[in-house]
């Protein structure tokens, strides 16, 4: 062989070996064993979806030397969930994703725990909230479906939500606090089955999460009237005939000024190392960077915000105080 | 017809050699799956759900509902053998399943089970192809009142007719839905009896009970009742299968009855178990042999299977139309779908035709594979039966252990069997039926939460159950079922003169 030809396929050769290293360097931890991932809610919901997700791009993508095992924990609203990762101090192979039940569950039912009892990770993003009524119903615009439910007597017209005293009752509570006066708020158990009952006209309307509803929308049987965001969500590709998700208003800018966002974050026990933080924030900075995660962000219209460290600690705290706020003013403390 | 087509098309793509094989797989996986109790089939389906995830979505679903499918195969058996439900809707099966097998007929109702499961998802899978559209428009219809319609007449075709006095049914009932309560109350969210505990805000694992109440109950009868099976002379005989076989185009009316009451209980959200208690109740009723349901007879296991198979099948088109999981199974299916890019809805069908079709023509194939499977091992199940009890009853109770701990990997839950295990085993001496109390537990917080819906939509009005022609039919003929024995005897005093006049 020409020796010519050679010597650059051994630089790069060698070139290659450096950079193999230079990727891998020796971690200052890996998992030893099976990472279980709680879900502290049902299967098939929004949070259990976006766990399941991850262990797949995981599993995929080979992102861990160990496996990552998912388990529904719902009881209690969750709170058997949150209390398992509570009473696992110092296990590093324990990791659980929330929603808004890391505020309210223990406010409104006094189940035991806070998102002081463990460590933060990271935020994965934001799930957005939309006020939705049936495609069949006479309301256009929020300002339209806003008159209607003030005009007629209170309670008559039912807002259907996930669970009680949770965000979507939040939402509600917020809603009838601005046009004063009341809906009957009804809870379901899932997101999905919220938006079949509006579809089967059984409720009036709903503030169903974008992915929980998409689905019934494409079909052409629900209308989106506007979404609790300060600004209009950033997907333009058409999703229901002329329509994106860009194009629905701000609730705010309808003269429905409520802004609400849910935390999809996660969380791990207390009286773990900075090593072992720091290893599940790259990994998820590695999920986040995959084309199927950028898929379920733009199926679900996300609000893809990261935050890690300090300034995720920040952002929960600021988070519990503002839940408190929202869920004394609705009287949906626990009395105990 | 259109749909014909489709589905020939769903076999052109499902008739690959990798398909088959997949479905020979997940059929064997499933049988495992649903002979280990808490092993349910929604747990087996999301730990293989990520190994899934590199194929292509058809024939991933394929093995993952194929799964499924050898699940609810495979709870059977132990239903029968040991009297261990290995899922909700075993339950009814173990009524006159497990007495067969003490009587020494384990491979009959063994064949029976399996045959009839079959028929109830043939014919389910049928409706599936030929009325899509129809049934999706039909779901639609069911608010919350419609849900409580259905549960009430389910709890209504099965009280008053046990051969235990009606104040032991109810009072066993009534514990059942006290049961049912304990944990938190999703309408307020308040936490209903849980004393302060943390271990029960979860409430009473129905999987956990059952496990306890069935499974541990009875090693407990059999050790006092000196320990020995009484199953232990089956003969093993391959042949039993066929001569079973023969014997069973007598219960054609039973199995008719029992797949339309699956497949319409499928359909309104309310699901298998409901309907295979239904179902049980409802031939005990009509059955001209119904005062010897519960001594082993082989209709009483020719009903709940066929209805919970009818029913287990026709839940995944709610599913696939509207993307409401009909089961905790599905559920796990539904999330699978998402990552396969699939959109559960409406559109489904009119976007992801190779899928859908695929999908529903693997659920013909699917169980005609299962079939086959489950009924060449009958012998061998049998065979389990002849194992000194010394030697099966520890391996069961450590199998029954481990169901429990896996429900929420918790090993409160293992205590609360060996409780649920005494208690079972008290009730029995007592002659309480368990039942109803098992219907209750499984049934009683969801149709607490339809009738709470109901009446917060009504505003607290009682009459939002006879507000339009479905739920008010659905209502009545519940309380007929539940009236049944008086207005049959009233019928019969103004007949019976009438004629003789």
């Amino acid at each position: 062989m020409n020796p010519l030809l050679l010597r650059p396929i051994l630089v790069a050769a060698t070139a290659a070996f450096a950079a193999s290293l230079h990727v891998a360097p020796a971690a200052a931890w890996d998992p030893t064993r099976n990472v279980e991932f709680i879900v502290p809610a049902g299967t098939g919901g929004g949070a259990d979806q976006m766990a399941r997700m991850v262990q797949g791009i995981i599993a995929k993508h080979n992102l861990m030397k160990q496996t990552m095992v998912v388990i529904n924990k719902a009881g209690g609203a969750g709170g058997e969930g949150f209390l398992d990762i509570k009473a696992s101090k110092g296990n590093p192979h324990k990791l659980v994703i929330t929603l808004s039940n890391l505020f309210t569950t223990p406010l409104a039912t006094g189940i035991p725990f806070s998102w002081k009892d463990m460590t933060p990770v990271a935020m994965l993003a934001l799930d957005e909230f939309v006020l939705w009524v049936n495609a069949e119903s006479p309301y256009k615009t929020t300002q339209e479906f806003l008159a209607a439910v003030k005009a007629a007597p209170p309670g008559t017209f039912k807002m259907g939500g996930t669970g009680s005293k949770q965000e979507d009752q939040i939402i509600t509570v917020a809603l009838e606090k601005v046009i004063g006066q009341k809906m009957t708020y009804v809870p379901y158990k899932g997101g999905g089955e919220v938006a079949v009952q509006l579809v089967g006209k059984h409720i009036d309307s709903t503030v169903n999460n974008p992915i929980e509803a998409v689905a019934q929308w494409r079909a052409g049987k629900l209308r989106p009237l506007c979404v609790f965001d300060t600004k209009v969500l950033p997907v333009t590709e058409k999703v229901s005939g002329d329509m994106s998700w860009a194009d629905i208003p701000t609730c705010k800018s309808q003269g429905l000024d409520i802004e609400y966002l849910m935390l999809r974050g996660v969380f791990m026990p207390a009286g773990v190392s900075k090593d072992v933080v720091s290893y599940y924030v790259e990994l998820f900075k590695k999920v986040r960077a995959t084309p199927e995660w950028a898929q379920l962000m733009k199926d679900g219209a996300f609000n893809q915000s990261f935050m890690d460290g300090a300034d995720y600690a920040k952002w929960v705290d600021n988070e519990e105080k503002r839940h408190r706020d929202l869920m004394k003013e609705a009287g949906f403390l626990a009395v105990n | 017809m259109e749909s014909i087509g489709d589905l020939l098309h769903g076999f052109s793509v499902v008739l690959s050699w990798q398909n088959l094989l997949y479905m020979f797989i997940g059929i064997v996986l499933g049988v495992i799956i649903g002979v280990l109790p808490g092993l349910g089939g929604a747990n087996g389906v999301a730990i293989l759900l990520p190994l899934t995830f590199a194929m292509p979505p058809t024939s991933a679903i394929i093995l993952l509902s194929c799964i499924y499918w050898g699940a609810l195969f495979g709870g059977a058996i132990t239903s029968i053998l040991f009297n261990i439900p290995g899922e909700p809707w075993s339950v009814a099966t173990t009524f006159d399943g497990h007495p067969m097998a003490q009587k020494g007929q384990a491979g009959e109702a063994l064949t029976a089970a399996f045959t009839s499961s079959f028929i109830g998802a043939l014919f389910a899978v049928i409706v599936i192809t030929l009325a899509a559209p129809l049934v999706a428009d039909f779901a639609l219809q069911f608010g919350s009142r419609e849900k409580f319609s259905v549960f009430f007449l389910a709890f209504c075709s099965f009280v008053g007719m046990g051969k235990e006095p009606p104040a032991k049914t109810i009072g066993a009932m009534m514990l059942g839905f006290a049961l049912a309560a304990v944990g938190l109350d999703t309408v307020t969210s308040g936490l209903r009896l849980t004393f302060g505990s943390t271990e029960l805000i979860g409430g009473f694992d129905f999987l956990v009970a059952v496990i306890g109440l069935f499974g541990i109950g009875e090693i407990l009868l059999t050790m006092e009742e000196g320990l020995s099976f009484k199953g232990k002379a089956a003969g093993i005989n391959p042949a039993v299968v066929l001569q079973t076989w023969k014997g069973l185009p007598r219960y054609w009316v039973t199995m008719l009855r029992s797949c339309v009451i699956g497949c319409w209980m499928g359909i309104t959200p309310a699901g298998a178990t409901p309907a295979s208690f239904m179902s049980y109740g409802i031939a005990k009723r009509t059955s001209p042999n119904g005062d010897k349901f519960g001594t082993g007879e082989i209709e009483g296991v020719i009903a709940p299977e066929t209805a919970a198979h009818a029913a287990g099948t026709s839940a995944l088109l709610p599913m696939l139309s509207l993307g409401v999981p009909g089961s905790p199974t599905a559920a796990v299916l539904l999330g699978g779908l998402m990552i396969w890019g699939l959109q559960p809805g409406p559109l489904l069908f009119v976007e992801q035709k190779d899928f859908v079709w695929g999908l529903i023509a693997s659920m013909y194939l699917g169980n005609i594979v299962g079939l086959i499977v489950v009924l060449t091992m009958v012998p061998v199940f049998a065979a389990i039966l002849r194992v000194p009890f010394g030697i099966i009853a520890p391996i069961i109770l450590v199998i029954c252990a481990i169901g429990a701990y896996t429900v929420h990997n918790n090993v409160f839950d293992v205590v609360m069997m060996l409780v649920f295990g005494v208690a079972g085993y008290l009730l029995k001496k007592c002659n309480y039926p368990l039942a109803p109390l098992v219907l209750a537990i499984v049934l009683g917080d969801r149709a607490e939460e339809a009738f709470r819906q109901s009446l917060l939509i009504s505003g607290g009005s009682l009459l939002t159950f006879w507000s339009n022609g479905l739920v008010a039919s659905i209502m009545t003929l519940g309380l007929i079922a539940l009236f049944w024995p008086f207005l049959s005897k009233l019928y019969g005093r103004v007949v019976t003169p009438a004629t003789q006049k």
